[in-house]
């Protein structure tokens, strides 16, 4: 892939493997900074970036789950990755870089991503034997290890309050440990929340049944006779018992490398750089936490995935500057929300506060206001941080206040947001989305939306990323879309057509309840007129759902859609594409023969699919039921391409072959498929199971895919392929078998009786409020109390299930259908030809209608 | 085929071959015709090929009813890409330049007999 001679190529070193550095290759790669550079990342941690900010989960999701790359490898070859690397010296004369192996790097451009270290105060026993700090997933490794051996009666206290020791005090909270946070500062989050809302906070862990104690200093760390931790000394306080210490008072850069290497760095600390973040010498720029941009640090990831992009794009010759940062926050700490934003302080001049409290329920708001009145400036927002996303987006902006403020903090039964913002407000800070571009989204004129516009916020959301990453915008988008709707008149119709005023959920909900079985039932007591191309097969596959009866039955064919009409795949021409199932994949030589031997002997095009199965196509209709008998006797079955229900579940070869593997990935993949094969659903459904992290059968794509840790199963939902891809997200990790199947019944079964017509998981995931969270409530900690229900729904599906091809040859009633003309069987239909194409068949186009003459007919060639 | 010589009408099937909001094709002068029956009891018949996606298939759409101007108008919608013809005149609801044609039919004791193509 190089474009030049290895050595005609620029060398580039990137020092630091953290989430800084992994957004700097990555943006190197998408961007093109890999066509002029070979890019070495060297990494001090045993393993690749992961998710720094999300480490509290790792006791719940595992290392797996928090990587960013579980692979080990970037997928081009021009980026090297090494991680359990030290490098112990910069030498920017030679521009080499010294590893601790003595191994010298050349470099050309040298990136410093050394990110920053926790503070340790000097007090004395701050090195005794379980005294941690909270950075790394072997710092949480460690803290577990302690926790446990401590037992159920073990104390840990967090010494500092700030945001980090709050993240560390949840997790010894999580371990079971009594937890004490102790911080010196008169209040909870002094950098980011004021004295009223520090309280509030505090009232909030404290009924957690954590212990904070502020303004409290501690003098020293006291051991017992081996060297452990046993006491903690408070000034002017009584000692705590405790068996764990973790110090989170504060980060400081990692400059140690620049400064041996002479490079200039701040007072505070970090490697002092330009606007372009390059230091003192021309060759080396440094980001993230370890670089101080004018003096400054800034202690946050957003700051540092910009500084990676600035780089990149110096780098390709751009003119990017790094001009300061939002360090506006919103984050959920022990199941509080906290948000502070802009001046949260009131520190401007002049600057009025306006707040709004709430002791009973533990609510505090903040507005900082203009000296005019006339603009926000900034806030802080704990216990309901709902307002967040329209508020943040007020302060980045300028944007005139409305005439009540107070209507921005006031709970919504009183009142609620009512103001009209400006369309060049940006909403989504994660991805740079205005309020214009959202009303674009759903006007009238968009196209993006199946050729219209978007209908709810969901859709929105899909097509403009807006709330997509970390979704504290959602609401603010929701009441964009619905204001929108309001002001144009229209009303947001979720009828599924005219004949039913109802969303497919609640006539799912009419025929379950009711019992029906047939839609002439259904339309006469719910619905309108004859049905149409909508509701029909939405009532098809309801009934399906619920009854798993055959789909060609008398009364209810006529509902089906074009293809589960005649149980396979219509093609341009009018032909017919069959697909037979093959669970996993896997496919023993005798059936891969007889599958070629239909082929040959009906002429059908033979095609490999994307789900690891074989499509014949050109089947002319009046050929299927012979196809299928073939088929069917060679021991094959319906493979449901045809339908809006389970496809494949795709896997890789797993630990039975692959030295890789550490579980069976096709044994799983094939126990799955056949126990869900046959299960309709609203939209198409597919799986995959990967044997290991390299992640081979692509089951991140997938509705639902399955990742095997060394302990069991990671299972990830609602990803697909398709126009819009998306990534499957976490649901729960390393999961035994028999769970994993539990939360899968429960999702694909919660999903099938609540998304909409048409509507594929992902996009069901966004439209439900709470999203993935609100999924894992549901289906992982059983909030709703379906779990049992949705279970027995699904065991009756399994039990029920018949093969409906080989229920379709052996029933001349449902044969008699499948004939080109009623009165003249034996004749196929001339419209259908073929051409040739690379030794195969292909669909000949007509330019109109094609009549067989009264004297040749001219049957297509077999 | 029996062609029933005092007019020009085809036998194509008895009524009961053909389900209700349901078509079968016939070939009817060497030309594919589909066939369709209304949840009424109508029997309806035009071309079978379909004009947007140029394969003849119409008789395999699902069939129903549309309201416009306040009058439900039976349909057939293709199976291709879902265009709804107007199952009395060959009318596509969906875009009024596109026409099918249409054929004369009718039951004779209980048997459909398609006759010559409407003008």
């Amino acid at each position: 892939m190089a474009s030049h001679p290895r050595h005609l190529r620029k060398q580039l070193v990137v020092v630091g493997h953290g989430m800084v550095g992994h957004r700097f290759v990555e943006s190197a790669i998408s961007r093109g900074l890999t066509e002029t550079y070979d890019i070495t990342v060297i990494g001090e941690e045993p393993r690749p970036a992961y998710d720094r900010v999300a480490l509290t989960s790792f006791f719940e999701v595992g290392a797996q789950a928090l990587s960013f790359l579980p692979s080990g490898r970037y997928d081009d070859p021009r980026v090297t990755l090494r991680v359990n690397t030290e490098v112990v010296a910069v030498s920017p004369r030679q521009r080499i870089v010294t590893l601790a192996s003595g191994e010298d790097l050349h470099y050309d451009e040298l990136v410093l991503a050394t990110g920053a270290a926790p503070f340790v105060p000097p007090v004395p026993g701050h090195d005794l034997e379980n005294c941690f700090v909270y950075r790394t997933i072997e710092d949480l490794e460690a803290i577990r290890d302690a926790a446990k051996k401590a037992g159920k009666s073990g104390v840990g206290a967090v010494i500092g309050g700030g945001l980090l020791g709050l993240e560390a005090a949840n997790a010894l909270h999580q371990l079971g440990l009594e937890t004490h946070v102790v911080e010196l500062a008169p209040r909870l989050m002094a950098v980011q929340v004021d004295d009223i809302g520090g309280k509030t906070l505090s009232r909030h862990i404290d009924s957690l049944g954590l212990t904070v104690h502020t303004g409290a200093m501690t003098e020293a760390v006291l051991g017992d006779k081996k060297g452990r931790v046993d006491r903690l000394a408070l000034k002017d306080r009584n000692p705590l018992d405790v068996d764990i210490v973790v110090f989170s008072a504060g980060i400081r850069p990692r400059d140690a490398l620049a400064r041996a290497a002479g490079l200039d760095v701040a007072e505070r600390g970090g490697v002092l750089v330009d606007e372009s973040l390059r230091s003192s010498d021309e060759h080396i720029w440094a980001i993230g936490e370890c670089a101080a941009v004018g003096g400054m640090m800034y202690g946050l990831v957003a700051p540092g995935y910009d500084m990676a992009e600035i780089v990149v794009d110096r780098l390709l010759g751009g003119e990017g500057s790094f001009t300061g940062a939002d360090m506006s926050t919103k984050l959920k700490l022990l199941g509080v929300d906290v948000a502070s934003f802009g001046d949260a302080h009131g520190q401007t001049e002049g600057a009025l506060e306006l707040t709004y409290q709430d002791a009973v329920s533990g609510v505090y708001k903040k507005l900082v206001i203009s000296e005019d009145g006339k603009r926000l400036l900034g806030g802080v927002l704990v216990g309901d941080a709902a307002a967040y996303g329209i508020l943040r987006p007020m302060v980045a902006s300028g944007m005139e206040l409305p005439a009540n403020p107070e209507e921005l903090i006031l709970p919504t039964s009183r009142g609620g947001l009512e103001m009209d913002l400006p369309d060049d407000m940006q909403v989504c800070s994660c991805n740079d989305v205005t309020k214009g571009e959202i009303k674009e989204a759903v006007s009238d004129e968009a196209t993006l939306n199946d050729g219209g516009p978007c209908v709810d916020a969901a859709c929105v959301t899909a097509h403009t990323r807006a709330g997509a990453t970390c979704g504290s915008c959602k609401v603010v988008v929701k009441k964009i879309v619905e204001d929108h709707f309001a002001a144009t008149g229209k009303e947001v119709d979720r009828s599924l057509c005219q004949h039913f005023r109802m969303t497919r959920q609640e006539l799912f909900d009419v025929v379950a309840v009711h019992g029906y079985t047939r839609f002439d039932d259904i339309i006469e007591g719910h619905g309108t007129g004859r049905g149409c191309d909508i509701c029909k097969p939405a009532v098809a596959s309801i009934l399906a759902s619920l009854l798993n009866h055959h789909v060609l039955e008398p009364g209810n064919r006529q509902l089906q859609d074009t293809n589960d009409a005649y149980l396979a795949n219509i093609q341009r021409n009018g032909t017919y594409s069959v697909v037979p199932r093959i669970p996993g994949g896997e496919i023993t030589p005798d059936k891969l023969i007889a599958i070629g031997e239909v082929a040959r002997d009906f002429g059908l095009y033979t095609k490999i699919t994307g789900g690891q199965r074989i499509d014949l196509f050109g089947a002319r209709m009046e050929d299927l039921p012979a196809i299928w008998k073939r088929l069917v006797d060679a021991g094959m079955e319906s493979g449901h391409a045809y339908g809006k229900s389970l496809r494949t579940v795709k896997s890789c070869v797993g630990s039975t072959w692959c030295r890789y593997g550490v579980q069976d990935s096709v044994g799983l993949a094939i126990e799955l498929e056949l126990r869900y094969r046959g299960l309709r659903s609203p939209h198409k459904l597919k799986g995959g199971v990967s044997g290991c992290a390299r992640e081979c059968a692509e089951a991140r794509s997938k509705d639902f895919g399955i990742i095997a840790t060394e302990k069991g199963w990671n299972l990830y939902v609602c990803g697909n392929g398709g126009a819009i891809p998306a990534h499957a997200q976490l649901l729960a990790g390393d999961l035994d078998k028999d769970t994993l199947i539990q939360y899968l019944d429960r999702f694909l079964m919660y999903y099938i009786r609540t998304a909409d017509r048409l509507q594929r998981t992902s996009y069901w995931m966004d439209s439900i409020d709470g999203g993935l969270d609100r999924i894992r409530e549901i289906v992982v900690d059983d909030a709703l109390g379906l779990g049992a229900e949705l279970e027995a729904a699904m065991d009756k599906h399994v039990e029920s299930y018949f093969d409906e091809w080989k229920a379709t040859i052996e029933d001349p009633e449902k044969m008699a259908r499948f004939v080109s003309f009623v009165n003249a069987p034996g004749v196929p239909d001339p419209n259908i030809s073929f051409r040739d194409e690379r030794g195969q068949i292909a669909p000949a186009d007509n330019e109109g209608p094609v009549a067989l003459g009264p004297t040749i007919p001219v049957g297509a060639p077999r | 085929m029996t062609v029933n010589t005092e007019t020009t009408y085809e036998v194509v099937c008895r009524l009961d071959q053909i389900e209700r909001e349901g078509g079968v094709t016939a070939l009817v002068g060497g030309e594919a015709v589909a066939v369709i029956r209304t949840f009424d009891d109508q029997v309806h018949a035009l071309s079978n090929y379909d004009p947007y996606s140029r394969a003849s298939v119409l008789a395999r759409g699902i069939v129903g009813t549309r309201t416009v101007d306040g009058e439900d108008v039976p349909f057939v919608a293709s199976p291709m890409h879902k265009q709804a013809f107007d199952l009395r005149t060959g009318q596509c609801l969906d875009d009024p330049t596109v026409t099918v044609a249409t054929y004369d039919v009718r039951v004779v004791d209980g048997v459909v007999e398609v006759g010559p193509r409407r003008a």
